[in-house]
Parts: C-alpha cells; sequence; structure tokens
C-alpha cells in the first residue's frame, strides 16, 4: 500500500479526456468523461479550482484488466471502516461481469481524475462515496465490458450482439468460442470508448444488492493492512511535535540542549504549528520532546473556559439577532397564543474524534518529488498542503493514501500533513510525524457544542400547531473561512433542526453564530448529531405533554407517501413498540433524515435506583434507497450506533484556562464492549438510488437513548454526555 | 541495552534504552508493524501481545522487563505454515474488521481468553475483552466471531 505503489501507481493526464490506452504489459485502461457537480461544501471546492481546465469535466478511471486476466478496480475514495474498498469494486464489477471472487484493488493516487462527483474534489465525506459513485463506476463498468466484447466479436468476426460477456469471459454461444478478458485486454484497448453505455436494470443484478464479504477484512485479521503508522521507508525517521497546550498560543522560544541529548534524537526544528523533535523512533522522539523546554506565548486565549463558553452562549441567545434558517407560517404569534406550551433548554458538548489510529503522516522530498504517505480523507487538499509546504509545485507531489484507522471525519484535515512535509523539509530526510494519543485529543478539531432553546405550542387536535428552535453555537464553516466573514447562518449547524420531517404549520429555526477560539470540524453526521438529538428529544417532551405515543405523534405528524414512514414503522414493529417489557425496562424511538437516507432507531434500555443507565437492544430501520452491499450496511448501522451512543453515554470535551482538559482514553470515556447493545438492523428497500450508510445510523441513538430514559424515569435529558443530566452510564 | 527476545519463536535481538516500551521494540527496531499504538498507557488495547503467553499491553512493558522472554504478535498467532488462527478465520468470516486498527489486539485478547476459557459465554467475553477499545463499534461482531471460533476449535477437537 505504500512504498511499493510508489512506482506502480497509475498516473492520469491532467488534461483533456483519457481514452483506452494499452498498458505496458498489453492492458486495457479504461476511462469515461463525466461531469463534475458542484453542491455541498463548494466553499472547500473553490480552492480546487484554480488552474483545474477539468472544473466542468473529469476524466475517470477505475479498471486496469492484464493480460494475466487480473481486474483491478482503482478505489478513489479511503477506506476508513466504512467499506469502499469493497462496495465501489462492487459497482464496476456488476457492469464489468468481473469475476468477483478474483477482483483486486489499489487506492487512488492524487489527482484531478478522481474528484468526488458530490464534493467536487478528491475526498471522502459526507458519506458521498457510493452516492457519488452510483452511476459513474457503473458506466465505466460497462463501457469496458462493451470494449470486451467488441474485441471478441472482432477476432471471431461475429456480431458483437451474438457475445456475451459473463464471469470475467466473452462468449459467443453459436461457435462455442470463449476469451478471458486477460486474453481479450491488448485488442480491447484498441477499441473506441463508446459514447454512451447501457446500464442494466435493477433486476439483472448479480452482486449489487447481495451481501458480500469485505476484502479488506483477511488484511486487517492477520495484521498486514497497512495503515499511516505502518508506513516503513529506508532511513525513516519519527517526530513528536510540541504544541502550545493553550489554544491559539505559539513559540516564543525553545531551549533544546536537553532534548538533544537524548539517545537518538536527529534533530530540534520549530514549524508552524510548534516545535518538532525528530529521532530514530518514537520512543526516541518522545523522550527528547519531554525533555525539550518550550516557552510559549499563550496569546489571547489563556483564561478561556467551558463555564465561560456556555455562559457566552446563554448571553447570545437572549442578545444577538438570530439568522433564520427556517420560517413558516408565525410561529411568535402562535406560541403567544397558545394554552399548552412546551419549552425546554437543550445543550450539548464539543466533542473529539477519537479515531483509533493516532493523527500521523509520512513525507518525503527527495530529487524534486515530494511524496506524502498519508491517512487521509482528503487527497485533493494534502496534494496542496504538501505543495504550499514544500515549495513544490503540485504536479510534483505523490499521495499515496494508506489504510486509515478511523476517519470520522477527522482525516479531511490536512494539520498532520503540513508537520510531516515540514519535518522531512527540515531533516532532509523520510520523516513520520506521530501524534501521541493525547496530543490527538487535545489538538482535534471539535464537534461543537451548542445551547439551544427550543418552544412548541400544542393544538387542540393534539398536533403540533407551532415550533420554535433556536440554536446557539460556533460554526465549522466561518471558523474554517469556508463562508464570507459576514454570513451568519452556516447550514452544517442547522442541519436536522431547519427542516423538520412533521406537518407544523407555524415554524421558526433561527441559529446565532457564536464562534469560539475552540477548532472546529466534521465530526460524523456533522449537524445532524446534535441536532438529530435535540429535535427529536424535545418532540417526545411535546408528545408526553400532549399526552401521546411518541411513536403515533410522528407517524401522524409525517405526511403521507414519506419514506420516513417505511423506516419509522419498521423500527417501531420490529422492536415491539407498545409490548411489554420486563419490570425496569422502557423503550425510546427517533427518526433522522440525513446524507441521503433515512434512518430509525428504538432503543431499550433501564436505569436502575442508582441512575445507571444501560442500553440492551438497539433496533435500527435504514432506508438508503439500494443498498449495494446490505452486509456492510448493517455494518454501518451497528457502528454509527456505537460511535453515537458512545458520544451519549460518556463523552465530552471541556476547556479550563485555554487548555483542552481532556487527553487520553482514561478521560475522554468512549463506548467498550460492555456497553454495546445488541444492535439489530432492518433494511427497508425502497428501490431509489443509494443513500448514504457512514453517517446516517448515528443522529437517531441519542434521541432513542433520550427518550426510553424520558419513558423510565418520567425526566427528560437535555444535556449530554448522560452524567450532565445526573445520569451514569452501567 | 541489547535487548534479546524470542519473537513468534525467532530469537531477535535490538538495541534500544531499557525503558523502551516493548511496543516500540516490535514496531520500531523489530519492523512488526501488526501490533498497534492506541493509547500508550493501557487504556485502549490496541497493542496487546502475548508475553509468555500471557496477553499483555506491549505499550506498558518496558523492554528491560521483556528480555529473555517470549513474545507472540499478531503476525505469529497462526499455525506458523501461513495458515490462520481460528479467531482470524471467524474474524472474517464475521465481517468484524472495519477500520481494523484495533483488530490485532482484539484478535490477540480473544485469543488469550479461549486459551484459558475455551467456551465462554457473553459474561466472560465482556470481561476479558473490556480493555479493547473499537471506536467503529465492532463489539458485537467480535462477541459473535469467539463464539464462532471457540465452537469451531471444540468441534476440531471432537
Ligand atoms: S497502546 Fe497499549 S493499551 Fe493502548
Ligand atoms: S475496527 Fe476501527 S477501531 Fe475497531
Amino acid at each position: 500500500m505504500s512504498e511499493e505503489r510508489s512506482d506502480g501507481a497509475i498516473r492520469i493526464s491532467r488534461r483533456g479526456f483519457l481514452k483506452a490506452g494499452a498498458l505496458a504489459g498489453g492492458g486495457l485502461l479504461i476511462g469515461l468523461r463525466l461531469p463534475v457537480g458542484g453542491g455541498a461544501a463548494a466553499a472547500e471546492a473553490g480552492e480546487q479550482r484554480t488552474g483545474a481546465d477539468d472544473a466542468a469535466f473529469a476524466p475517470n478511471a477505475w479498471i486496469r484488466i492484464t493480460a494475466d486476466d487480473q481486474v483491478t478496480v482503482i478505489v478513489d475514495r479511503s477506506e476508513m471502516g466504512q467499506g469502499v474498498m469493497t462496495a465501489l469494486p462492487m459497482l464496476v464489477a456488476e457492469e464489468l461481469e468481473a469475476d468477483w471472487g478474483r477482483i483486486a484493488t489499489e487506492f487512488a493516487p492524487a489527482d484531478p481524475a478522481y474528484a468526488n462527483p458530490i464534493l467536487g474534489r478528491q475526498a471522502t465525506g459526507g458519506s458521498t462515496a457510493v452516492r457519488g459513485a452510483w452511476r459513474p463506476l457503473r458506466e465505466a463498468g460497462a463501457a469496458a465490458r462493451e470494449m470486451l466484447v467488441a474485441a471478441a466479436a472482432g477476432r471471431w468476426g461475429v456480431e458483437a450482439a451474438a457475445c456475451e460477456a459473463r464471469e470475467q469471459a466473452v462468449h459467443h454461444a453459436e461457435s462455442g468460442r470463449s476469451a478471458t478478458y486477460g486474453e481479450l485486454a491488448a485488442a480491447a484497448a484498441e477499441q473506441p470508448v463508446p459514447e454512451a453505455v447501457l446500464l442494466k436494470e435493477r433486476r439483472d443484478f448479480r452482486l449489487i444488492g447481495t451481501p458480500q464479504d469485505r476484502l479488506d477484512a483477511p488484511a486487517k485479521a492477520d495484521g498486514t493492512a497497512r495503515f499511516g503508522l505502518d508506513v516503513q521507508l529506508e532511513g525513516l525517521l519519527t517526530a513528536q511535535v510540541a504544541r502550545c497546550p493553550v489554544l491559539g498560543g505559539q513559540v516564543r522560544s525553545f531551549d533544546a540542549r536537553q532534548a538533544q541529548r537524548v539517545p537518538g534524537v536527529r534533530q530540534i526544528a520549530e514549524i508552524d504549528s510548534g516545535v518538532a523533535v525528530i529521532a530514530e523512533g518514537f520512543w526516541p522522539a518522545q523522550k527528547g520532546r519531554e525533555a525539550l523546554a518550550v516557552e510559549w506565548d499563550y496569546g489571547e486565549h489563556a483564561e478561556l473556559s467551558s463555564a465561560g463558553i456556555a455562559e457566552r452562549f446563554r448571553e447570545a441567545a437572549e442578545g444577538g439577532e438570530a439568522a433564520t434558517a427556517h420560517s413558516e407560517g408565525d410561529a411568535e404569534a402562535a406560541l403567544g397564543q397558545a394554552e399548552r406550551r412546551v419549552e425546554a433548554e437543550y445543550e450539548v458538548p464539543f466533542l473529539a474524534h477519537a479515531c483509533m489510529e493516532p493523527m500521523n503522516c509520512t513525507a518525503r522530498i527527495q530529487d524534486g518529488l515530494c511524496e506524502v504517505w498519508a491517512p487521509t480523507q482528503n487527497q485533493a487538499a494534502t496534494q496542496r498542503v504538501a505543495a504550499e509546504v514544500s515549495g513544490l509545485p503540485e504536479a510534483q507531489v505523490r499521495v499515496y493514501t494508506t489504510f486509515l484507522g478511523g476517519g470520522f471525519g477527522r482525516r479531511s484535515h490536512t494539520d498532520f500533513v503540513a508537520e510531516a512535509v515540514a519535518c522531512a523539509k527540515a531533516a532532509g530526510a523520510p520523516v513520520q510525524v506521530v501524534w501521541t494519543r493525547e496530543d490527538t485529543t487535545r489538538h482535534d478539531h471539535y464537534r461543537p457544542a451548542t445551547y439551544n432553546r427550543l418552544s412548541a405550542a400544542i393544538g387542540e387536535d393534539g398536533g403540533i400547531r407551532a415550533w420554535r428552535h433556536h440554536i446557539v453555537g460556533p460554526s465549522i464553516m466561518s471558523q474554517n473561512g469556508m463562508i464570507p466573514a459576514d454570513q451568519r447562518l452556516d447550514s452544517s449547524s442547522v442541519e436536522g433542526a431547519a427542516e423538520i420531517p412533521y406537518r407544523v404549520p407555524h415554524t421558526r429555526v433561527a441559529y446565532t453564530m457564536a464562534n469560539t477560539p475552540v477548532p472546529l470540524w466534521w465530526w460524523r453526521s456533522v449537524g445532524n448529531s446534535q441536532n438529530g438529538f435535540i429535535r427529536e428529544a424535545f418532540l417526545d417532551e411535546v408528545a408526553a405533554a400532549a399526552g401521546e405515543d411518541p411513536y403515533e405523534l410522528r407517524r401522524r405528524l409525517i405526511p403521507e407517501g414519506d419514506r420516513h414512514h417505511g423506516v419509522l414503522e419498521r423500527a417501531a414493529s420490529e422492536a415491539g413498540w407498545g409490548q411489554p417489557l420486563p419490570a425496569g425496562r422502557a423503550r425510546g424511538i427517533a427518526v433522522v433524515y440525513s446524507f441521503g437516507s433515512y434512518c430509525a432507531e428504538v432503543a431499550e434500555v433501564s436505569v436502575t435506583a442508582g441512575r445507571e443507565v444501560r442500553v440492551h437492544r438497539v433496533d435500527v430501520a435504514i432506508d438508503c434507497g439500494t443498498a449495494v452491499n446490505p452486509e456492510i450496511v448493517a455494518e454501518q448501522m451497528e457502528s454509527g450506533v456505537a460511535y453515537g451512543l458512545s458520544a451519549a453515554l460518556g463523552e465530552a470535551i471541556t476547556v479550563e484556562r485555554g487548555r483542552i482538559e481532556q487527553g487520553n482514553f482514561d478521560d475522554y470515556t468512549t463506548l467498550r464492549i460492555h456497553q454495546m447493545p445488541q444492535v439489530r438492523v432492518h433494511i427497508v428497500d425502497s428501490g431509489e438510488d443509494p443513500g448514504g450508510i457512514g453517517e446516517p445510523g448515528t443522529p437517531p441513538i441519542a434521541p432513542a437513548l433520550a427518550n426510553a430514559v424520558r419513558a423510565a424515569t418520567g425526566e427528560p435529558v437535555r444535556r449530554l454526555p448522560l452524567a450532565r443530566a445526573g445520569l451514569q452510564p452501567a | 541495552m541489547r535487548v534479546a527476545l524470542t519473537v513468534n519463536g525467532e530469537r531477535r535481538e535490538a538495541e534500544v534504552a531499557a525503558d523502551t516500551p516493548l511496543l516500540w521494540v516490535l514496531r520500531d527496531h523489530l519492523g512488526l508493524t501488526g501490533t498497534k499504538y492506541g493509547c500508550g498507557i493501557s487504556e485502549c488495547g490496541a497493542c496487546t501481545v502475548h508475553l509468555d503467553g500471557e496477553a499483555v499491553r506491549a505499550c506498558s512493558v518496558p523492554a528491560g522487563q521483556a528480555d529473555g522472554r517470549a513474545v507472540t504478535t499478531i503476525e505469529g498467532l497462526g499455525d506458523g505454515q501461513g495458515g490462520r488462527h481460528p479467531l482470524q478465520e471467524a474474524w472474517i468470516a464475521e465481517n468484524v474488521p472495519q477500520c481494523g486498527f484495533c483488530q490485532p489486539g482484539q484478535i490477540m485478547s480473544a485469543a488469550a481468553l479461549l486459551a484459558r476459557t475455551p467456551a465462554p459465554d457473553d459474561a466472560a467475553i465482556d470481561a476479558a475483552m473490556g480493555g479493547n477499545l473499537c471506536r467503529c463499534g465492532t463489539y458485537q461482531r467480535i462477541r459473535r466471531a469467539i463464539h464462532r471460533a471457540a465452537a469451531q476449535v471444540q468441534e476440531s477437537e471432537a
């Protein structure tokens, strides 16, 4: 995955459109010209456009067939556990009629050809991998198949229409002739690329929709899978960086003498983010960093605290103007006239990503080339940042994507890339920068904390007449310069809150931006992670006040024909909603749409007299359109539940004296095996095009948990994690 | 110091500071990268190896303490002839790994469990695996895979 790929990686012309071309060994490389959509995250896409003559159309190249009959699919999204290394090749193989049991994969290099059609740049995020690839990869497979068939027909002097591609070979039934793809590869490369291809009807799928084992499971079970930390290079050094413990602080001066005396320490270098100790391995780097004396300029935020931030949010809720995220009817008037009103305040904390693999990156600058081995979700930005830091043009930067030991959004940032390249430049040798767990926790870019005020008016019919939600919190897009400085609305701050699926005649959802020095970034399911909780938990409070069953109320308020119904009903029926439970147990339900998919979850919990909460079982119903690989869909639902549950039970990042207080898994506590409920996944097949699966399982679990706890105790859970609501995870 | 270990049946030596954790001896000096670094303080289990047959956290065992002893890592868990350990087979069959980073440690902990308790129930699994974090939330499949491997071992011994 790493050095062996440095010369084996395919390279695609940046200009013009890719034509089918012969490989050195007599193979076929197929590409199609396909448009790149604009859309979400346009802010970051802008950076891609500079000098790109391919902004409107990008060539794509995913298939390599060699004379030895090996079909290799180039995987242009990052494998971070979500299964793209299996799901994307399935799309190709389906149309290509490749033999699935023999398929090989390779991670793509950084190249505009691999721009994500949804994000507009080569990156993995927003649960877009399969959604974006759904057409292009099937088209690529179909085009390659047609060229192989044309090559066979030409060889045999028969009509292409009389030939059939099956199991990685072309067959001519009439004459009984067959040729493998390997045998046909060279001739197929001479065929013109079809301008248009016919894709299979759904009913003809052989592979798509079937549960297939993960292609990466064997390497991940025997220890041979190469993650970022596992990159090995001749003469590789290890760096640890001393960074200011106070947010926004800088190096004033440092004394390297003690550190330099540590055996194995090679060099101390000041870089943008701090002082790097470059050594022969992790341990000397760590000892060197411990011996390093740095005097910090703490800057302006040395007094920042979580209590202060919470207070600021409340003040902002009172005073500042709010940007309208969604408005219908006249919520103020309807609330003013209401006889029955429900009001509540909800708060959620900053959260760390806590990827299992600590942040790291490896770089080598040599012979005018900058090579970067990165567990990255963002090849485009990695290439750009490496070019900036190395001073080389982007064309002289190679990015090799390793397996990612978790991503969850964190690895679309490039802070670790900049550090690795800076260290390699300073050392004149290949360097792997390794963040300790403490570095990874304290120098993360966090999920925003927010403070929310909600009011609802209950109508005479028991429905909801008015709904008002005021969100106060920092903005990911504003703090990262993705929206203009004077823009007061960040769509990612209000997603999951702005468009509620329920019929309410008067709604107003507003947002007050309250930025803080705490760095922010995308966190699995982004705004849905907090807004899904707040909206769905508050809805249960309204249901309770109205004397309604929370499931029945949801059904009643969701318009007919809406896809929310399918998952809501399925989750409820599978969980036995309304059926008696053993004493001390209760259920909670929630439904959240995100990233193109509808997901409902029912949690069954118990709360002890000592207020210990245990989640016994979770039923997940997911409508992600066509489930390309139901096995991976199930995995991602289990994973999404675990990730969201982990946060709800025990995760919080807090600040004191300008410092992030948590460092390791002893004080940033994540889900352990005894806390893992039985998760049962039910796929609702709506037959639509694929939706996302990496994130949609996360948002409904916190509210399903909160609603079950409320059902058990009669008290709403308005603050997360549980400890802030006076509860403890068992 | 010169630390001498028997790693996966082979004698290996490295010149390291005596306080170097076994984890970094394996990864940085012996090139065995299957054993992972996750926390460095015995909180996550990613670095789990067997030291004289016992599951230990390699991040917290100084080289000096490991000197002269036998270490088994994920690379050496199979039968030595390229065949996988039943747990590795079960892990693949149950599609346990997601990102996969925690899995070598999970499997090494599970192997130590099965060596002690050939047919563990869920409670025994939770107790033995409580020190191994998985941020991808594969715990339910881990339980299933351990049951599967246990059943398979018993069947082949029957
Ligand atoms: S790295 Fe050793 S237990 Fe986490
Ligand atoms: S599989 Fe990703 S941390 Fe366990």
